[in-house]
């Protein structure tokens, strides 16, 4: 049992160093996706634990969650490539004080 | 035969009970979201602009008399603390007295937010947001569209979605639901922050970084849950209380399912070190949109905060309290120290919300339910009526700020208003009431809220938490008066910014502003015996 939340917490944390580490829009994106299936193999594999179905109904909700935020997400980067050819994050600082 | 077979098998699915007449304020905004999307797909373009504000409008309206009757219509509870309301929706949501508060001072704020939406009169006949989204900044495409006059109606249905969004997360009594309501408030306010007409490459910068930091806090905030179930094996608040309350699983996963957890809400109220979206994002999103967003996602965020902490995770106070102490005054230091330095009006309207959300926090993390035959507010109360007045006058002064502009639009560098006091009078006096109101100013709505907060921190034992922060409300005080100063006593600079004259629907935002500033401050009466007879929460 504790091996797949252990699994669970290492794509989590994959997931976040990618967030904090890569530059391009697309790619942070995709690490923040990578977290969410993380935290539904967590939520699959406690749903097993506790013996209750709960934890596996909310693994679907999470991905209908996760396939709105690609679509709301996608469509702010691809907008964002049209302005400037590039996607890098870095290059996204305007707003500065 | 297979009928038969089956019956014989399967026990009988019993169909859920909605208590349809409780839910009604969500239904009914839910419902005008989704007939807006249809007007979107068949009303002709020529007229649809208005049709869907009308429809708006008359659907908030409609959900906000609804909300009245419910409120009116709710059980009330003696035991073991006043309260008033039930849990509804099979468990998924509680409609409690301070959900419903919630839910109407949410409409109000929508409300408002809809007639600065539909403003058209500043931009000579179109709406504050772009006429085409697809078209890059500066194209030719975008010229054609603007030549066209296409408008994006789709911007009250979206506000719309997103004020379900922050009903549900308000009143949510699973964890589930909380997290569904999260993203349905979130994901709109993504997109509408990428749709203003002007400086449309900051507008678009500052969708892309609350979109991305919006999502990575909200995964925290889904492991967290994921760790509460796996703690106590419900997503149910109740059920997390009592697994709490009775310790029967590691400490390790409570522990970083509480921190998780508060990590995600704490990005949405916007408290330190979870803050540094804030200014950018309300800088570039168009102003009637930050405003909803001031607003909105606080009170309703707050609403969750307290509830996940309050309901669920009470039973661990003392795990938590001393962490969230040192959140709120970080925050309340940060918000107040930094806006001082801000130039630009919307970054500073910006940090003076995070200096906010610490002076909410203080109230919150007093955890003072009330004793019986006692009057002094709780710490609920304090939080609903300090939330009701803090978005009130936010979406005045953005109002106010809507209407300060040059040739290339708003002009929000600071520098530009000074003189506004001489110029226009009026607008410069309505925005000095709200600084007056945010420094908490005697005779302003501000004034009372912090009282409320900071008495309710002290009945929870927190005097010196009090101290610090009337201590640091004299410090931003003095960043508010700097404002009031430079627009009344200070010469303008070269042509200073024209004041545009507003239709009639901004100018009632502002009024309304206005009045329920001082209003609120001279006769707290009303508003805060509605806040303290909200009571506790249901559970």
């Amino acid at each position: 049992m504790n091996e797949y939340i252990t699994l669970s917490l290492i794509l989590f944390t994959i997931g976040a160093v990618g967030v904090l580490v890569r530059r391009n829009a697309i790619i942070v994106f995709m690490c923040i996706e990578l977290m969410l299936n993380a935290t539904n193999l967590a939520f699959v594999s406690f749903s097993r634990q506790h013996g209750n179905l709960d934890g596996q109904v909310a693994a679907f909700f999470v991905m209908v969650v996760a396939a709105a935020e690609v679509v709301v997400g996608l469509s702010i980067i691809v907008s964002i490539y049209r302005a400037r050819r590039t996607t890098s994050v870095d290059d996204a600082s305007l707003l500065k004080s | 035969m297979i009928t038969t077979f089956i019956s014989a098998e399967l026990p009988p699915i019993d169909a859920p009970t909605i208590e349809y007449s409780l839910l009604g304020p969500l239904f009914i905004v839910t419902g005008v979201a989704v007939l807006g999307v249809l007007v979107e797909a068949f009303w002709p373009r020529a007229s649809r602009f208005v049709v869907q504000a009308v429809l708006a409008v008359v659907g908030i309206v409609a959900a906000l008399a609804d909300t009245v009757w419910v409120y009116t219509d709710l059980d009330r509870i003696d035991a073991p603390l006043q309260a008033r309301g039930q849990v509804a929706g099979e468990g998924a949501l509680t409609v409690d007295g301070p959900g419903v508060f919630t839910w109407g001072i949410l409409l109000v704020f929508g409300l408002m937010s809809m007639l600065l939406f539909a403003e058209r009169r500043l931009e000579g006949g179109l709406s504050a947001f772009t006429g085409r989204a697809a078209d890059a900044p500066g194209s030719s495409a975008e010229a054609q569209a603007v030549q066209l006059r296409v408008e994006h109606t789709e911007v009250f249905p979206l506000a719309l979605f997103a004020l379900v969004g922050m009903m549900l997360f308000a009143t949510s009594n699973d964890l589930l639901t909380m997290f569904v309501a999260l993203e349905v408030l979130s994901l709109p306010l993504y997109l509408l922050c990428a749709l203003a007409r002007r400086r449309r490459l900051l507008s678009q910068e500052a969708a892309l970084k609350y979109f991305l930091l919006g999502a990575f806090s909200s995964v925290f905030f889904l492991y967290g849950i994921a760790l509460a179930y796996g703690y106590s094996g419900s997503f149910e608040l109740s059920a997390i209380d009592t697994a709490v309350t009775n310790r029967t699983g590691g400490e390790n996963m409570l522990l970083a399912s509480i921190a998780l957890m508060a990590v995600g809400l704490l990005f949405k109220i916007g408290a330190a070190p979870f803050h540094t979206w804030t200014p950018d994002v309300y800088q570039g999103a168009p102003t009637p949109v930050t405003a909803f967003m001031a607003a909105g996602t606080k009170a309703a965020a707050f609403l969750a905060l307290l509830r996940v902490f309050y309901v669920g995770f009470g039973g661990s106070q003392w795990d938590w309290r001393p962490t969230i102490v040192a959140i709120a005054i970080i925050t309340m230091f940060l918000g107040a120290v930094v806006s001082i330095s801000q130039t630009d009006v919307k970054r500073m309207l910006a940090y003076s919300s995070i200096a906010h959300a610490g002076f909410l926090l203080v109230g919150f993390v007093g955890v003072y339910a009330g004793v019986a035959g006692s009057d002094r507010i709780t710490s609920v109360s304090s939080v609903l009526f300090y939330l009701a007045v803090y978005g009130l006058s936010s979406i005045g002064a953005f109002a106010v700020v809507t209407l300060v502009r040059d040739s290339g639009g708003e002009t929000t560098h600071l520098s530009k208003w000074a003189g506004l006091g001489r110029t226009s009078p009026l607008l410069a006096g309505s925005f000095a009431i709200f600084m007056l109101s945010f420094a908490g100013i005697p005779l302003t709505g501000g004034f009372i809220g912090k009282w409320g907060v900071f008495s309710a921190a002290y009945a929870g034992g927190f005097w010196w938490l009090v101290v610090i922060g009337v201590m640091i409300s004299a410090l931003a005080a003095y960043f508010y008066v700097r404002v009031i100063v430079l627009m009344f006593f200070t010469d303008p600079v070269g042509d200073g910014p024209t004041v545009a004259v507003p239709s009639v629907l901004t100018t009632v935002v502002i009024v309304v502003a206005v009045v329920g500033t001082v209003g609120l401050g001279i006769i707290p009466g009303p508003v805060l015996d509605l806040a303290q007879h909200a009571g506790a929460f249901v559970r």
